[in-house]
Order: C-alpha cells, then sequence, then structure tokens
C-alpha cells in the first residue's frame, strides 16, 4: 500500500524532473539546435512607422560573400504568403509590401552561410521609404483627420471592433438613481512579456520527404502546425512543430510572427535549414505587446456602501494589425470579468478596438485575455469608492462580496463561478499582515510626517479556457489532451497537448498520473511540445494548462482504470464488480488482504489478457471542460514612499492565492513568486512608449525595465484551498493569477500613500518623478 | 546583433598602442572593458575599422596610493575600486560610486578610463572625478601631457582628446585627514544609467571650517558638470544645514537636464538639490570622522 | 571578407584553438564553435545576464567581449559546474529550492552564485541579492535563487542544506490540498 507522499501524488513538493537537465546546462532551447548544412536568415527592419516603400535594392547585400538570399515582400506575393492570418480575425503582412505600418516592421529577409554574412548582408539592404504621417495616439484614430493604416481593408477607417457585454440601459437607471457615484479614467499601459529567450526558430525542408520540421519557440505547436499548413498549403502531416524547451513565454510566444514564415520559405527555397534567432530589440519592438487599454470605470453604490452597478468604457489600442491572441469570439478577451469579487445589480462594458501605427497586438502577459485589465480596474474602482464614501478599503470589499453559499454564481455580465470563498483568503492576508497594527502605524507613521501606504487587492481570476462550443482559436475548439501508456513492467509514458515554457508540466502532470495510477512519479515520463508525437492540443497559456490537459490527463488515468480493472478481476479471478480502486490499488471488496497493483495489472496486460480485452494498457482523453476556473486572492501590499526622490519602496507584500487543489506547492508557490515580480514590473517601471513620429523608446533593456534581485520585493504567501467543482481533480490554475491580481494591490498602496494629499489616481507605471509631483504640488518635499 | 567587421590588435606595450593610433586616427577605437563600446558595435551605431585591445597593460591598471596621489589606471575595473578596502577606508566617494555603476558583471569587466574617455554625461565617474579634481596622464606617440579633468569633456561623447591619444593614468589627491566625500545616484533599477547622480567631496580645516569642495553632477547636462557656484556656497562655511541647502539650491541651479523616460527636467534638478544635500551630509559626516 | 585569427582558450579544464573572425562574441564561440549551449543569450546590451560565464573565477558577460579577448584564459560553463561527475552544490540547490522554472538564467544564475560563494561564503540576503543583479529571471522571482544561494552556501560549509522558509509552501501553507 502506497501513499500519496511516497508516490509524489497530489500535493507533494516534488522536485523537478526538468531540472535535471537546467541546471547541467544541457536544457535544449531553439537556438541550440545545430543541423548539418544550417544556414542563418536575419531580417530588415522599418525605420519608420509609417512611410510608403519605394524601391527595396538587394544588390550590395547579394554581392557580400556567404549571402544566399534576399527575400521581399513581392517574393513573398508570388506564393500568396505575403499575408499571414491572426487569431483575431485580421491579417498581418509577413513583409512588407507598398508601405510599413509600425517602426520594427519586417521588410526583407538576408539568408547567409553564417551569422555575419546574414548580418551584413540585412544592413547592405536599401530602401527607399516616403513617410507618411503617423498615428501614434489611440484616442485620435477616429478623427476625420487621422491617416488611415490600413489600405488592405475594405472599410476604410481604423476603428476595428466595438465589443459590449452587459445590459446599457438598466445600468445606466442604476447609475441616474445611485446615492454615490464614481468615476476614474485609468491606462493598462502598453507592456511586453520579455522573456528573457527571445523568439528563434529552425526550420528545415526535407525535399526527399516533402516534410518541413520546424523547432519554434511556440506555446501553442499544434496551432501553429495548423496555421502553417493553412498559409503555405503544406499539408498538415508534412509538418512537423517541436517546440523543445522554452525560456519563458507570458504569452509572447502565443502568435506566429514573420520570422517564422520567412525561416520555413527560405528552407523551401534553399533546400538547406535555416535558423532565425530573434535579438531583443527585435523582440521588444515587433513581437506581441500586452495591454494598451484606456479605460473609464465607474461604479455607482449606495452611500452605506453597496456596489449596484459597474460601467466600463474602452479604447484599446491593437497597433498596426489586430493580432490579439485570444479565442476568435471575444475581441475584448474575457474583459467582462471586471465586476471581479462583487455582487452587485448590474454592468455594462464596452470596447472599441483600434489601429495605430504601432507594433501589432495585444496578447496576454501572463494573463488570461485581458483579465489583468479587467482585475486592475475593478479593484482600483473599489478603492476609490472607499474613499469617495470614507469607507475602509477592507470593509467595503467585505460588504460587497459574493458569498459562499452564492455558488455557483451568475455574474450580470454572463459568468458562471465555479466556487468561491473570498472573504476566507481575505481575513488570511490580514492576519497574515498585521493589518490592525498597520493601520496603527500608519497613522503614527503620518502624524510624523512619513508617507507609507497599505494596498489591498481582492481579485477573481479567470481561466482554463475553455468549453469547446464558446472558446476556440481560428475554430479550434479550445479542448486539451493526454494520451498515457503504461509498459509492460509498469512504467508510464505519457504526452500532452500543452507546452512548459517552465511551468514544470513535465512534473506535474507525472503527479496527477501517479495519483491516479498509483504508479510512482518516478516512474512516468511525460512529454511535449512535439507535434509528431503529442496529442492535439491548444498549448500553454491563459493558465488553461491544468484546467483543461490536466482534467484531460486524471480523465485519461481514469479510462485506464476502467480497463485495469477488468483485467484485475481476471488476473485475482472475482468478478468485476468485486473489484474496487482504493488506496492506489485494485481491492477485493471485503477481503483488504487480496489487492494488485496497477504495476502488476499492466504486465497482465501484456501478458495475461483476459478473453474479448484488447492488449496493451492506454487511453487517451481530449477534454472539454464543462466551464472555465475561477481562482482568487487578496494580496495586500504595504509601501514606504521617499518623500525627497519620491521613490517607493515595498515593505511588505503578503499574498493568499486559491488555486483549488494544489498539485505541487512548490511549484504553485513558485509561480505566484514569478506572477508577482511580473506584476511588479508593470505596476513600477514597464511601459513601451513611442516618441510623436511613432518611434518606439527604447526598444532594448536599457529602456524597457526588468527589475532585478534588488528591487524585487520578498513575497509571503499562503494559500486557502476551495477546489472547483468541476475540475476531475478539483484544481483552478495559477500561474498567471499573481500577475492579473497584483498590479491594483502596488497602485493602491501608493495611492493609499498619497491619499492625504488628495491623490486618487496614478497611472501605471508609478515611477518616482509622478510620485516627486504629488509631494512637490502638496508642499512635502525634503 | 553582429558587429560590423574589424581588424583587431592586441598590442603588448603602450607604445605599440601609440603607434596603431597614429597609424589609424579616427579609424582606430581603443577596446577597453568593452562594456558600452561592444554593444554599440553591437547595434552599429560603432563601426571602428581597426580596434585596439589594451587590456592586459599592465601600466594601465595601476592602483595605488604615492607621491601623494591614489594613482587609477584607467583600466582598473569598477570591481576593482569596489572591492578595495584602501578605497573603502579612504576614498568613500569612489567606494560609493564604484558599488553603484551599471551591475555586478559588467563591473567586473568596465573601466575606470573607459568610462571617463566614453564621456556620457550619465556615466558615473565624470562628476566623481570633477568632485576630485582629478588629472589625467594623456600620452601619444612622442608625447605626454596632464589634463585636468575640467578640459576632458566638451560635450555627450565627445573629449578633447586626440585620436592618437591615449590616457595612461588618472589620479586624485591622496586622502588626508579632514576629508570626506559621497556619492548619492537615482536609478530606477540596477543596471540603469543615473536619472540624477551627485558626488561631492569636501574638505574641512581644523577650525571646522571648510576648505576645500568639489561637487560633480551626472546626467544633467550635456556632459558631466562642475557645479562651481555650489562649491562657493560651502567653501569657508561651516558646514551647517543652511551652507549644505544653499549649496544645494546652487547646484540644482547649475544642472540643465533634458526630459527623458526618467522624469521630467523640473524633477532631475529638484533631484539634484536633493541629492546634493544628501551627499554633503553624508560627506561633512565622514570628514568630520576623518578629522 | 574579414579575416579570421586563432584563438586558444581554456575552458572548463579543456584546451580549445579555433579560427575565428575579431567580430565574433565569445558567447558565439561558446555556442556555435564549441558547442557549449549552456551559455545563453537574452539582449543586445549586456543587461541580461543570460550569457554570464566565468572569466578567470569573475563572472562576466560573454556576449559583451570578443572571442579573441579569451585567447590564453581560462573560462568556466555551466557545462563545467561538475566535477568528478558529482554535481556542484549549487546546483544541487537551485533544485532542490525550486530555484529555476524555464531553466534560460540558471546557468547564468549559478555562476554568478558560485563566484560569489568563493569570495563571500557566508553572504546576506542582501549581499546575495546584489551579486546576482546583473542576472535577470522572469520566472522566479528570484527569492528561490536567494534560497538556492543560501542553502549552497550551507552545504559548502558542511552544514544542512534545508532553507527554512523556503520552497515547498513551508509557511504553512496546505500541502495536501488534493486530499
Amino acid at each position: 500500500m502506497s501513499t500519496s507522499q511516497e508516490l509524489g501524488g497530489l500535493g507533494c513538493s516534488v522536485k523537478r524532473k526538468e531540472d535535471a537537465r537546467f541546471i547541467r546546462g544541457q536544457g535544449r532551447y531553439v537556438d541550440d539546435v545545430k543541423l548539418p548544412n544550417m544556414v542563418y536568415m536575419e531580417l530588415v527592419r522599418s525605420p519608420f512607422a509609417h512611410a510608403r516603400i519605394g524601391s527595396i535594392d538587394n544588390s550590395g547585400a547579394l554581392e557580400i560573400p556567404g549571402v544566399l538570399a534576399v527575400i521581399t515582400g513581392e517574393d513573398l506575393a508570388e506564393a500568396n504568403l505575403s499575408w499571414m492570418p491572426t487569431m483575431s480575425h485580421d491579417q498581418q503582412m509577413v513583409l512588407a509590401t507598398g508601405k510599413v505600418l509600425f517602426q520594427g516592421q519586417e521588410i526583407a529577409a538576408v539568408v547567409g552561410e553564417t551569422r555575419f554574412a546574414a548580418a551584413d548582408g540585412a544592413a547592405a539592404v536599401r530602401i527607399d521609404y516616403e513617410e507618411l504621417p503617423v498615428l501614434v495616439d489611440p484616442h485620435k484614430a477616429l478623427d476625420a483627420s487621422a491617416p488611415i493604416i490600413r489600405e488592405d481593408r475594405e472599410e476604410k477607417t481604423n476603428h476595428i471592433f466595438h465589443w459590449e457585454s452587459g445590459d446599457r440601459e438598466s445600468t445606466d437607471r442604476i447609475f441616474e438613481e445611485a446615492d454615490v457615484t464614481i468615476e476614474q479614467d485609468m491606462i493598462c499601459q502598453r507592456c511586453h512579456p520579455a522573456p528573457i529567450e527571445c523568439c528563434a526558430c529552425v526550420a528545415d525542408w526535407d525535399a526527399t520527404n516533402e516534410k518541413m520540421t520546424i523547432w519554434m519557440t511556440s506555446q501553442a505547436p499544434h496551432v501553429h502546425r495548423t496555421v502553417f499548413a493553412l498559409v503555405a498549403g503544406l499539408p498538415e502531416h508534412k509538418i512537423r512543430i517541436i517546440s523543445p524547451d522554452v525560456g519563458g513565454g507570458f504569452g509572447n510566444k502565443v502568435p506566429v510572427y514573420p520570422g517564422y514564415v520567412c525561416s520555413a520559405v527560405a528552407s523551401l527555397t534553399l533546400g538547406r535549414p535555416v535558423k532565425w534567432t530573434e535579438d531583443r530589440t527585435g523582440n521588444l519592438s515587433s513581437t506581441g505587446f500586452a495591454r494598451d487599454y484606456h479605460m473609464r470605470a465607474e461604479l455607482a453604490a449606495t452611500k452605506e456602501g453597496k456596489i449596484r452597478g459597474l460601467r466600463v468604457k474602452t479604447l484599446a489600442d491593437h497597433g498596426a494589425f489586430n493580432a490579439a491572441a485570444q479565442p476568435s469570439k471575444f475581441p475584448a478577451g474575457l474583459y467582462n470579468i471586471c465586476t471581479g469579487s462583487y455582487d452587485l445589480e448590474n454592468a455594462f462594458v464596452e470596447v472599441d478596438g483600434v489601429y495605430t501605427n504601432k507594433a501589432p497586438g495585444g496578447i496576454a502577459y501572463r494573463c488570461s485575455f485581458r483579465v489583468t485589465e479587467a482585475s486592475y480596474l475593478i479593484e482600483r474602482a473599489v478603492d476609490l469608492l472607499a474613499d469617495e464614501i470614507g469607507m475602509d478599503a477592507v470593509e467595503l470589499r467585505r460588504k460587497n462580496f459574493i458569498q459562499p453559499d452564492q455558488f455557483p454564481y451568475e455574474t450580470s455580465l454572463g459568468w458562471s463561478y465555479d466556487s468561491g470563498d473570498y472573504e476566507a483568503a481575505l481575513d488570511k492576508a490580514l492576519e497574515m499582515v498585521g493589518y490592525d497594527d498597520l493601520l496603527r502605524e500608519q497613522e503614527e507613521q503620518r502624524a510624523r510626517g512619513e508617507i507609507m501606504g497599505i494596498g489591498i487587492s481582492s481579485f477573481t481570476e479567470i481561466v482554463g479556457a475553455g468549453p469547446g462550443k464558446t472558446f476556440d482559436i481560428l475554430g479550434l475548439e479550445m479542448f486539451d489532451s493526454c494520451e498515457v501508456r503504461i509498459h509492460p513492467t509498469g512504467k508510464v509514458l505519457a504526452r500532452i497537448g500543452v507546452q512548459t515554457q517552465g511551468q514544470g508540466h513535465e512534473t506535474t502532470f507525472a503527479q496527477i498520473l501517479a495519483e491516479e495510477l498509483g504508479i510512482p512519479v518516478d516512474d512516468i515520463t511525460v512529454e511535449h511540445g512535439d507535434t509528431d508525437t503529442a496529442p492535439y492540443g491548444l498549448g500553454t497559456y491563459a493558465s488553461r494548462s491544468t484546467p483543461v490537459a490536466g482534467a484531460a490527463t486524471a480523465i485519461a488515468a481514469r479510462k485506464i482504470r476502467e480497463k485495469a480493472r477488468k483485467i484485475a478481476a481476471h488476473v485475482m479471478e472475482v468478478a468485476e464488480e468485486d473489484v474496487e480502486w482504493k488506496e492506489y490499488e485494485f481491492r477485493v471488496k471485503g477481503a483488504p488482504d487480496r489487492s494488485i497493483s496497477m504495476g502488476d495489472i499492466a504486465f497482465a496486460a501484456y501478458t495475461n489478457t483476459p478473453e474479448g480485452v484488447e492488449a496493451g494498457l492506454e487511453a487517451v482523453n481530449y477534454y472539454d471542460p464543462p466551464n472555465l476556473t475561477f481562482p482568487f486572492g487578496t494580496y495586500i501590499c504595504v509601501v514606504d514612499i521617499d518623500r525627497g526622490t519620491g521613490e517607493w519602496k515595498v515593505r511588505r507584500f503578503v499574498a493568499v492565492d486559491d488555486c483549488g487543489t494544489v498539485i505541487n506547492p512548490m511549484i504553485v508557490e513558485g509561480q505566484i513568486h514569478g506572477g508577482l515580480t511580473e506584476g511588479f514590473a508593470i505596476s513600477a517601471m514597464q511601459l513601451i512608449d513611442f516618441d510623436e513620429n511613432g518611434s518606439m523608446i527604447g526598444s532594448n533593456f536599457m529602456e524597457y525595465l526588468i527589475p532585478t534581485a534588488v528591487e524585487t520585493p520578498t513575497w509571503e504567501t499562503d494559500r486557502t484551498v476551495t477546489p472547483s467543482p468541476h475540475h476531475p481533480i478539483g484544481a483552478k490554475g495559477v500561474g498567471e493569477s499573481a500577475c492579473v491580481g497584483s498590479p491594483a494591490a502596488f497602485v493602491n498602496a501608493v495611492v493609499d500613500a498619497l491619499s492625504p494629499y488628495g491623490v486618487r489616481h496614478i497611472d501605471m507605471p508609478i515611477t518616482s518623478d509622478k510620485v516627486w509631483k504629488v509631494l512637490r504640488d502638496a508642499g512635502v518635499t525634503e | 546583433m553582429i558587429p560590423a567587421a574589424f581588424d583587431y590588435h592586441h598590442p603588448s606595450d603602450i607604445d605599440e598602442v601609440l603607434a596603431l593610433l597614429d597609424e589609424h586616427g579616427w579609424e582606430a577605437k581603443i577596446l577597453a572593458g568593452g562594456q558600452s563600446l561592444i554593444p554599440a558595435m553591437r547595434f552599429r551605431l560603432a563601426e571602428p575599422g581597426t580596434v585596439v585591445d589594451v587590456n592586459g597593460l599592465a601600466e594601465l591598471e595601476r592602483f595605488e596610493e604615492s607621491d601623494g596621489f591614489l594613482h587609477i589606471g584607467p583600466m582598473v575595473r569598477h570591481a576593482t575600486i569596489a572591492g578595495s578596502e584602501l578605497v573603502r577606508d579612504r576614498y568613500p566617494l569612489l567606494s560609493d560610486a564604484a558599488e553603484v555603476i551599471a551591475d555586478p558583471l559588467v563591473r567586473n569587466r568596465g573601466t575606470v578610463g573607459g568610462s571617463l574617455v566614453h564621456a556620457d554625461p550619465a556615466g558615473d565617474w565624470g562628476s566623481v572625478m570633477l568632485a576630485y579634481r582629478a588629472e589625467l596622464t594623456v600620452r601619444r606617440a612622442g608625447g605626454e601631457r596632464t589634463l585636468p579633468i575640467d578640459e576632458l569633456f566638451l560635450t555627450t561623447f565627445v573629449t578633447s582628446l586626440e585620436p592618437n591619444e591615449l590616457v595612461t593614468g588618472i589620479r586624485i589627491p591622496a586622502a588626508s585627514d579632514g576629508e570626506g566625500g559621497a556619492y548619492e545616484k537615482l536609478e530606477r533599477k540596477v543596471g540603469d544609467f543615473a536619472t540624477v547622480g551627485v558626488a561631492t567631496q569636501i574638505t574641512l580645516a581644523d577650525d571646522g571650517k571648510v576648505s576645500a569642495a568639489g561637487i560633480g553632477l551626472t546626467a544633467v547636462g550635456a556632459t558631466s558638470l562642475r557645479a562651481a557656484a555650489a562649491e562657493g556656497e560651502l567653501l569657508g562655511s561651516g558646514a551647517e544645514a543652511a551652507a549644505i541647502e544653499a549649496a544645494a539650491v546652487k547646484a540644482a541651479e547649475a544642472s540643465s537636464p533634458t526630459a527623458d523616460t526618467r522624469g521630467s527636467e523640473e524633477y532631475k534638478r529638484d533631484m539634484v538639490r536633493v541629492l546634493t544635500g544628501r551627499a554633503l551630509r553624508r560627506s561633512v559626516d565622514r570628514a568630520r570622522a576623518a578629522s | 571578407m574579414a579575416t579570421t585569427m586563432s584563438v586558444s582558450v581554456t575552458v572548463n579544464g579543456a584546451e580549445y584553438t579555433a579560427d575565428v573572425e575579431p567580430r565574433m562574441l565569445l558567447v558565439h564561440f561558446l555556442r556555435d564553435e564549441l558547442g557549449l549551449t549552456g551559455t545563453h543569450i537574452g539582449c543586445d546590451t549586456t543587461h541580461c545576464g543570460a550569457c554570464t560565464i566565468l572569466l578567470n573565477g569573475t563572472p562576466i558577460k560573454s556576449c559583451t567581449m570578443f572571442a579573441v579577448q579569451a585567447d590564453a584564459q581560462a573560462l568556466t560553463t555551466v557545462e563545467g559546474l561538475m566535477s568528478n561527475g558529482e554535481l556542484n552544490p549549487i546546483q544541487e540547490a537551485f533544485k532542490e529550492e525550486h530555484g529555476l522554472q524555464c531553466g534560460y538564467c540558471t546557468p547564468g544564475m549559478m555562476l554568478t552564485g558560485v563566484a560569489l560563494l568563493e569570495s563571500s561564503p557566508e553572504p546576506s540576503e542582501a549581499e546575495i541579492r546584489m551579486a546576482i543583479s546583473g542576472n535577470l529571471c522572469r520566472c522566479t522571482g528570484y527569492q528561490n535563487i536567494v534560497h538556492a544561494i543560501q542553502s549552497a552556501a550551507r552545504a559548502m560549509a558542511g552544514n544542512d542544506t534545508s532553507v527554512d522558509g523556503g520552497a515547498g509552501g513551508g509557511n504553512g501553507a496546505s500541502e495536501g490540498g488534493g486530499e
């Protein structure tokens, strides 16, 4: 008899299997792939944000020894490949033809025998441009004087879509009647996931077998295979995408980028493997940005602090192409989760998407499709309301939380929350941080002229997309999959449709199987990322791996158990109905000493099968979740402000998360640490900004700031556990909660600190000069 | 990000360096720590035809106190200064600055001389050397001159050095009783250039009056700046709070910052005031402790 | 085409000689010429530290040095951390303390950590945080990296390797949430 601890099942902090290779420097990332005869590709990018392309002169490049080819948009057009579909009903240029629409846009691809030749060739391509008026400010996108960016579209407008959710009229009525209303413009600024590994691929066309193999930094290899099949016209069984070890994704590696397509074309053309490795400038200036939501939030409430209505109007800047990576039917993602953790009468949300001369997007930066925007909006708005009516921010939240007995809870914007206990998480966080003492301390500090603030965020996440009839990517229903095979000696090989970028799938999915099969985690290998071997899946983003593929894994294991039960009965010579699965083994009911392990059953499955039962022991499951899952938590941030410089420092940060059943506490805690750090980065320092010419201000790590170990706060974490009622093991997903929930906590803390000076809101990133301005205007600087 | 091709030379003595500089003139670039040059070459913002690597030349790595000076060879790495006990004990301004330049790994490679002659107004050594009133030894084939630090910087990334000249030594007056200095750097994160930096170095005479003062400003002008009027406010004062505040205001007036992602003009100007005050207060404490 | 130069380096104790263009970055030399792909590249501006190696024992960013400059020098990469088939204590500690997720920054982090512990065997948390501040990580939030280096320090001193309050939900969090 085993225990979960011995098996490495659910709830065990099993050390990660994948670490064996990473700590030895034996991880295999795309740029590590080196094939015989391989050549290198470099992209030529536009220095202008909006310009007509005159001539492209390749001659200088082609004269450079070692330069093998220069590919332009015109070349691609001949093969009908100059445009590719985005994941949001739009199309995107692969290489620009006619005009460029953003700075950093790909114009030509140069292939050389060496990195040097490719780079020299790219530097030698001469392009004539005729500069065009540039549209930078999304608020001017719909002005009559605005240049029309997308000449390829039938509708000559920069308006992409209007989307709304909720009941406008009844929400308006609530606002008309309400005792109290608040209104605030706020921005979730343009930022970038910036994983440390940039994008890369190696495309290898095998002319003999007419097969294209592409190693690629992909969070969704199967989807990318299908896109390649559709775009390039190659038969899908002749395309193999391998997403090996990936050096961080955070949403950046969900879309298909021009570099991938060009590499494949170059390999087809030259008959040689072609490697493209993006540099950081290319990564920050051309691949999927996130956010850029310009929001107006309004709350209506009673004077006692009961929130009645939420009204939201949003302008979404999508850049030059709508390349948002999100489910097809959700142009604003899951933004209408913005009623958050609160029980209110009605809400209305609208979003208008526009084009500007900026890089295309937006993707979800460690976020399940615009959920960070939504969570930030409601958690900021609640603080504004608390300030307006003079109520403690904790009490206001408590008063408006959806109560445990209200679950499943139907929100006014159409979501059905599966489970939650918001007050439990709040109370735990308050206790950890010592909230009452902090309030006293704040009073004393203020009396001494010191500036400290406390910020709270009681967020609700929505992850695990999703039910296939509602959620699809390019029509592909958002199921996910697992295939499990048990070998005769009881060892397991499992393959999953999702792909890890550091989340530890090789370990956690093995733990699910260990729990379900009673086989030790060390005897289970989990593979992923190779479309030739893994079952079809939609990929890893939006915290969907555990909610969807994790469920598929449990179900696949349970299917195996069904067959195993027959074999167990056969081997133990009892009737099938007398066999039960208990304590990780099949046992004969009423005869506790008679049992058989899954390992022995596996041997029998190949050596001693009952009549009418196929040999072998394997199963596959494609899991279509009945609903999403709704992780939640409360974060409390305490900041101190330097009144001389305006710098703010996090004194403490307490995070209580509820992601349902925890598979591996060590990994969950690691995910929370990482998410909080990215939330901190967004709140404190990250901004993709442009000058009036549409030139990006600093497309490198000198200007796009990644916090180091010195600035990053120490995180204090804990959890409550409210299992998802519809997930086979009760898990909800956790990768993004902290990045979604934390920005409001940081901002609320800084605003709270500055509230004695009349501050109600400061937009992210909260840089020290913004804080200083408040102090200066209040006359309290050092 | 691949640099353009170049010829690489790694001379074994300084005369050979000078001969190469003579031969190649503006085409040649001296490679010291490379922490600014190599990224610039990767972006092809710099495309020197000839690179002269001066790493490993012992004379350029001189680092000792002698004849009334602290000699800092131009190839002394930031980390060497940050890790030096002598510096920590006697030259706290140097020590302060060395600990906040770029990040620890860059400090292991970057050099004082390379940083100075790069003449980035956001570089930290320029203002530190102004505060110390450093002097440079500059050589060219067949000649040598002494260059006061105040005459080094012409404008952003431009110095008064001729293309055939090499800085072979940097010296600051040896520390004496009653001296103290400090560096205050405001940065957005480790590894960032200064939003504003202020270097201050003062000497207190036996009567407690300020007998010498040096104040250098980082990242608030086309070059590293000396805040001469602020120094004047301190001289002869007792370094009391009012004198420090007056000097801080004068230092802010001496700055001419430009707005960028690090902050507005007025923010940076006020940070000169705030940081000057902080640096001076620490300098005074240190000077009194060293009296 | 530019001329090449001969470079001879000792990497992880082994001698290598190759002809390279002077403009070849040291990191490309290690990765492309020597096949030591454990050293990574993450930026163009010497900020991220994914390319960190030890140059004569000192951690530096190998993307900000030319291969020809390493002539006659001794380098250590992540591939050289093991000795006699045994993991370096820092490698063990990164795994034990969950000091890595995607693994991309990990080689550089570990090498910086090794150099730190060489010069400062009992570093404070602040010292560790400063020492690794030239190495960027986007996954871990650094907390468990700090724990790993503390744990390695203890292991090297011959002490117990466990970290109080370290990875594994050690602060009272529910460990058995699945049951």
